[in-house]
């Protein structure tokens, strides 16, 4: 089992204290063992991996200089296009699909030198809370094997957490980092819509998706963060680094913030289960006791996030999802009557339920007639709850509140009751539709001993400081050291 | 069913291919004719994670065009998606633009039967891309090629203000010498470079009460011939129908047809106008564009004189007639490279005749432009000005511009070597008078006698004269020096 943050590591492999090699080696032989039970990637790269992993040790040897993540084994969410390997958004329509290019994300932690191992199981093309959704295989909560990791980037937080990777990537339309990070009991940050390139992120919803890190520790987040932050000029709702510049997420890492304003409303916690309420209620007697104040603040639209957002991701997804059709792109139906048959019978065998259900409902949103009623509607609700956010930052430096209602839920509770479903993201899905930064740490146990997170919300790319606000809680506790014994 | 008076409308739909390097989306070049799939990528095949990226000169090129349409360009536009499920449609959606073009409420003058000019009012314009093309030459499969996927397109909307198929026509070309006088196409039609979608109907007026006819939209024209014969064709089936059926134009019933080209005949594709939803909404990969002064001042300043105003002027200006200014201000090129010769001293009207009666000609048949043929303005000037002093003749000024074109020498060195300076020494063309007035005492006196048979009398000589030079007397001097002898 890992000890090891992926910073430690890196340290450990650039003084040659370890080789990249070792630490692959070691990474594969736990996925040999664990990952049977586990189920978090959908496909793994052994050989090429230790390939690479070899010629950085090599070039370290050489003393030749290595990028920011040098030899550190680490995972990526399998909506993100690679040129090795597939790409399968975890749906049985996109089994096959080899990317002929590489999303910058990739390229990026490429340059960085890192080792990328596999490509994580999730949601069927992001969509989902437990990762039951996957077309392709079953991921499951290390805690506790009977129970889901959450989702949608289960595969990537399950994976951090059983040790099978040092970090890896995920991405986060309603809360499919930061919900899997809570339930697993790792680090997950959501930041700024615009901060990370998406292009070659696989759209699910695209004015809402964004990619970002999981790992073990707050540190590794600012470290990934580093790596992958940027704007690219292939993605342009990337952000202009003139105007919102990228910093060095580690430079100022430890230093607390003076005098933190943290916003509460109490109505957030209403929601959530006691054992719940009750870590994060302790979390922020933690902070007060680092100086920080409680500001009371109002948020007076949130109760309409989950509405809003169904609208804006579905619509979205049943543009993007059209091109899985068959003649483009995807499975193709054996033996059609005609070429309309090619379309419908393609994508009636090729998509899951959840994924029908949204393109339906986001179909329907978009349709003249309704369109006015639904998805402008959504939007104008989207615009009132940016603007509880930039009302509520006046008063104080971030939000705090639960990520998730529950703890990791049993595999097969709430399948069949997609509402119930939905309510997971309660907490997470207002920051996606505002498009700030979000972080999940680790803050305690319920009685079963499975993870509960604690999400900071803070300003449109203040993520220096929200990984700073993380940082000042993570030193005083243990909690992120706790491993699943597995 | 005599007394039946109608009246036709026509609006016209144009999709107009831009001229810009790369593709709208991505940095492809654009191509025809290249191998089939060979100038694709990842954005314009629509690959899961792509994400467009918008051109900007495609852009730039759509304002230009609707300021020279005189249309209001908005400060704010956007991209929406218009979703339909085709083949040669990558994504199964198209980047458009729906409820804010980047050009609005517009016109084009087109000249009328009168002689006044008529104004055609634009609707709109957008820019959008373009599909690819679905090729059905390979037995039971169909076949895609996606070369001209994510091509940028300028669709122009105009509102039902023509009344003919010739007016329609008219438009249509003066379109394109719009676009192509701004560079912002091509509008090569061979390679679909315009493409036309008329929409036709009548109004009928059938003992003293109006019929409207369904509305037909006629799809993807791609020649003039064949959006004039088709608005044609339409007219009168639709009258006849009208006739028969006494249909009229209802909620739905707008009908889609095909051009068949070889019958000549409009065909039947949509017998309604289907419940087409194309769920269109604001496209969440890209950003709204703002158009603020500064752009818009700097995209004017690119604006140059039209065709159209530049025809007027060419009338006034250098008194040339219609036609004559329509050849010449057909092409941009051709227009500079005409003003340019004049600014270099030639007469107007003989400048005018060298290029449309041998420069022109010369340029069609090597298929260069004018500019390519090798003699420059001032080179051309100087022929001109020879015609003009009567150095040579209007006939040799040509045959000495074919030879400009062929071996790049000089006027002046190819008049003298091809011996076509004309004759005007006074002395020595007197003699040659004298010998034809011995020769043809009859004509001479004919001539001298004066009254009706004069003038004929005169010219017959005037003949012998040239006949005997070779064509290089000086007609001017020579008819003066006749005139002189017999007087």
């Amino acid at each position: 089992m890992n000890q090891l943050s992926a910073k430690q590591l890196r340290d450990k492999i650039a003084t040659r204290q370890t080789s990249s090699v070792e630490a692959t080696k070691a990474v594969f032989a736990r996925i040999a063992k664990i990952e049977p039970t586990i189920g978090a990637f959908i496909s793994t790269f052994e050989e090429q991996a230790i390939a690479r992993a070899a010629e950085i040790d090599k070039r370290i040897a050489a003393g030749e200089k290595v990028g920011q993540l040098a030899g550190v084994p680490v995972a990526v969410k399998d909506v993100m296009c690679t040129t090795f390997g597939t790409t399968t958004c975890a749906s049985k329509i996109l089994a096959n699909f080899h990317a002929p290019y590489n999303a910058t994300v990739v390229e990026k932690l490429l340059a960085a030198d890192a080792i990328i191992i596999g490509k994580t199981n999730c949601d069927e093309f992001a969509m989902g809370s437990s990762t039951e959704n996957s077309g392709l295989k079953q991921t499951v909560n290390p805690w506790d094997t009977k129970r889901v990791p959450g989702g949608s980037s289960g595969g990537s937080t399950a994976a951090v957490a059983a040790g099978l990777c040092y970090a890896a990537l995920g991405s986060d339309t309603g809360g499919s980092i930061r919900q899997p990070a809570s339930l697993c009991g790792v680090v997950g940050l959501k930041p700024t819509y615009g901060r990370v390139s998406r292009y070659g992120l696989v759209a699910y919803g695209s004015s809402l998706d964004q990619i970002g890190p999981i790992t073990q520790t707050v540190e590794d987040c600012a470290l990934m963060l580093n790596v992958i932050a940027g704007h690219d000029p292939a993605d342009s709702t990337s952000v202009d680094e003139k105007t919102s510049p990228v910093t060095d997420y580690l430079a100022k890492l430890n230093e607390s913030v003076k005098g933190l304003k943290i916003g509460i409303a109490s109505s957030f916690n209403a929601g959530a289960d006691e054992q719940v309420r009750k870590a994060i209620d302790e979390a922020i007697q933690t902070y007060k006791k680092l100086g920080g104040t409680i500001v009371e603040i109002d948020m007076p639209h949130l109760d309409y996030a989950i509405a809003a957002y169904y609208m804006v991701a579905t619509a979205e997804a049943s543009s993007n999802l059209a091109r899985y059709d068959g003649v483009h792109y995807g499975h193709r139906t054996k033996n059609p009557n005609d070429y309309i048959e090619v379309y419908t019978k393609s994508r009636a065998e090729g998509f899951g339920k959840e994924v029908k259900r949204r393109i339906m409902l986001g179909t329907y949103a978009l349709s003249s007639g309704y369109y006015d009623a639904y998805y402008l509607k959504a939007l104008k609700v989207r615009n009132l709850i940016r603007g509880d956010f930039v009302r509520a930052f006046e008063k104080c430096d971030c939000i705090m509140m639960p990520v998730a209602p529950t703890t990791a839920f049993k595999i097969g509770e709430k399948v069949d009751d997609p509402l119930k479903m939905y309510l997971s993201d309660i907490y997470t899905i207002a920051a996606n539709l505002a498009g700030i930064p979000g972080i999940s740490i680790p803050c305690g146990f319920d009685d079963k001993q499975l993870p509960i997170g604690l999400q900071i919300l803070s300003p449109a790319f203040s993520e220096e400081k929200l990984l700073r606000i993380a940082q000042m809680y993570e030193k005083q506790t243990d909690w992120h050291k706790k491993r699943p014994l597995i | 069913m005599s007394n039946v008076d109608y009246k036709v409308l026509v609006g016209l739909e144009i999709h107009v291919q831009l001229y810009t390097r790369t593709k709208m989306f991505c940095g492809c070049e654009l191509a025809f004719g290249a191998e089939p799939n060979s100038r694709v990528c990842p954005v314009c095949l629509g690959m899961p994670g792509s994400l467009p990226v918008m051109n900007k000169q495609a852009v730039e090129f759509s304002i230009l065009a609707g300021l020279a349409l005189n249309c209001q360009i908005p400060s704010f536009t956007k991209w929406d998606r218009k979703g339909y499920y085709y083949p040669d449609l990558p994504k199964n959606y198209q980047i458009s633009q729906y409820d804010l073009p980047l050009a609005l409420n517009g016109y084009i003058e087109i000249p009328a039967k009168d002689g006044s000019f008529k104004k055609i009012r634009i609707k709109r314009a957008h820019l959008e891309e373009d599909a690819g093309k679905n090729l059905h030459t390979a037995g039971n499969f169909s076949q895609v090629d996606l070369n001209r996927a994510g091509t940028p397109l300028l669709e122009i909307v105009t509102e039902p203000d023509m009344n003919t198929a010739a007016e329609v026509r008219t438009l249509a070309e003066e379109l394109q010498r719009i676009v192509r006088y701004l560079g912002v196409s091509e509008a090569d039609m061979q390679k679909g470079h315009m493409r036309f979608e008329p929409n036709v109907n009548l109004i009928i007026n059938r003992a003293g009460q109006e019929f409207k006819t369904p509305i037909v939209e006629v799809k993807n024209l791609n020649s003039f011939k064949a959006l004039e014969n088709s608005i044609n064709y339409e007219i009168g089936r639709q009258l006849d129908r009208f006739l028969e059926t006494g249909e009229t134009m209802e909620m739905g019933n707008k009908s889609t047809r095909g051009w068949d080209d070889a019958k000549e005949v409009t065909v039947l594709q949509r017998e309604k106008e289907e419940a087409h939803d194309y769920r269109y909404f604001p496209d969440p990969d890209l950003v709204p564009v703002r158009v603020n002064e500064q752009w818009l001042n700097e995209i004017k300043s690119r604006l140059c004189e039209l065709p159209f105003s530049r025809r007027m002027r060419y009338t006034k200006e250098y008194s040339l007639n219609d036609y004559d200014a329509g050849v010449l201000t057909n092409d941009r090129q051709v227009a500079d490279f005409f003003e340019a010769t004049v600014q270099a001293g030639g007469e107007p009207k003989r400048v005018c005749n060298l290029l449309t009666q041998v420069g022109l000609k010369l340029a069609n048949a090597r298929g260069c432009a004018i500019t390519e043929l090798g003699p420059k303005p001032a080179d051309i000037a100087q022929l001109a000005k020879m015609a003009q002093t009567g150095e040579i003749s209007a006939t040799a000024a040509n045959t000495i511009l074919e030879e400009m074109v062929k071996t790049g020498k000089a006027p002046r060195e190819l008049a003298e070597q091809l011996n076509l300076i004309q004759k005007s020494d006074a002395g020595e063309l007197e003699g040659i008078v004298d010998e034809v007035l011995k020769s043809n005492p009859q004509a001479a006196a004919d001539f001298k006698e004066g009254g009706k048979k004069s003038g004929k009398a005169k010219g017959f000589l005037l003949g012998q004269v040239m006949q005997k030079t070779k064509g290089r007397a000086n007609p001017k001097v020579a008819s003066e020096i006749l005139d002189k002898k017999l007087a």
